[in-house]
């Protein structure tokens, strides 16, 4: 499947099927840094990605001090 | 993983809560937390006027819509920081959001208005640029919401925001800022009241709130921010959070009710003897104020 990160862009290919937890556990991503997103659609962790799906995981970290 | 409410499939857990939310009470969990924030915090009475302070990013424009869907009577202030091409994106983002709901917004230009931008007051001050952002920002928003005869000045700092800058306070023992770090800071004489509605929300709720609302976005971070110690500290506490949830939210919420009313009286000390800015009449301890200071100094030096 594709997957796109952010900051920089950037898109890792990664076979499915596999499950969001796993996925963030093999991108080395804290699941509370991030949102996953299948098509538009918020997914949670015990979601399986399939090999066609496209996904987005989203940085929700903003780091302004003001 | 289903729902906690209605047990329908879920699309979001919020771990501190120990909870999963299907897209409908996701919502219903968002509205009700800065419900009740602003009740808990007597931030809002019914009839305030707020001026929303938006960026384009995902808490101030959860915020306005939130606010909007509550019921309350918004108009929203955006500052141009003037930080390029990520500055010119945010400010689409803000205009097409009042524009859909016919929302009215005030827009003041840092450049256009004062001469400077924030690359350059950095520049110009040898400090980072977070600190021009934020004196520019908080001056600014104060002068809007009083020209304008606004309630209250609402910003969308979130619960991790607020865990962050309370670690980074504690870990500098700064008593002065422990002083001021409330969800609302009342009006006094030169200031607006000032009001924090999305401090029970972490900001993967705000990100996943404009997500499924449809609400456009600045998801890129400011490059201006980037490697600051305000993001070292939330990776930080996410870390923490990621093994123990709930964390974070203890941790700002027993500071709130346990220890900061023992900061405050030093806060109230430092409030006495403001003089009107010689400038432009705002409160300050000086004879000019902190932002007329940095207009002078970033203006004073060629910064492009």
């Amino acid at each position: 499947m594709h997957v796109t990160l952010r900051n920089p862009r950037r898109t890792v290919e990664i076979p499915g099927p596999v499950r969001v937890s796993a996925l963030l556990a093999k991108l080395d991503i804290n699941r509370e840094s991030v949102l996953v997103i299948r098509n538009d659609t918020l997914v949670p962790g015990d979601a399986v990605l399939a090999d066609a799906d496209e996904v987005e995981i989203r940085p929700v970290i903003s780091g302004g001090l003001s | 993983m289903k729902c906690r409410v209605c047990r329908g499939p879920a699309i979001i857990e919020v771990t501190r809560h120990n909870a999963n939310f299907c897209e409908e009470h996701f919502l219903a969990h968002c509205r009700e937390q800065v419900r009740k924030a602003i009740s808990h915090f007597k931030m809002l009475t019914p009839g305030d006027r707020v001026l929303v302070a938006v960026s384009g990013g995902k808490d101030s424009l959860a915020l306005w819509d939130i606010l909007l869907d509550l019921g309350y009577d918004t108009e929203g202030v955006y500052l141009g920081l003037g930080i390029g091409a990520y500055s010119d994106e945010s400010g689409t983002y803000v205009r097409e959001f009042a524009a859909t709901r016919g929302l009215k917004l005030r827009e003041i230009d840092l450049r256009d208005e004062y001469g400077f931008d924030v690359p350059g007051a950095a520049k110009a001050t040898k400090r980072v640029p977070c600190s021009a952002c934020g004196m520019s920002k908080r001056h600014l928003f104060n002068t809007a919401a009083l020209e304008g005869g606004f309630d209250a000045v609402a910003t969308g700092h979130n619960l991790d925001d607020e865990a962050a800058v309370l670690f980074g306070n504690v870990l500098h023992w700064d008593a002065e800022y422990l002083g001021r770090q409330m969800p609302v800071l009342p009006s006094r004489p030169g200031f607006p009241k000032k009001i924090k509605p999305l401090v029970r929300l972490a900001e993967r709720e705000t990100a996943a709130w404009c997500v499924l609302r449809g609400i456009d976005y600045q998801v890129e971070e400011c490059p201006m921010a980037a490697g600051n110690s305000h993001l070292g500290y939330k990776e930080a506490l996410n870390l923490i959070e990621s093994t123990s949830p709930g964390t974070k939210a203890h941790f700002y919420f027993a500071f709130l009710d346990r220890i900061a009313e023992r900061f405050n009286a030093g806060t109230e000390q430092a409030q006495d003897g403001l003089n009107a800015c010689a400038e432009c009449g705002a409160p300050t301890t000086g004879e000019v104020c902190a932002f007329c200071r940095l207009v002078e100094k970033a203006t004073r030096v060629d910064i492009r």
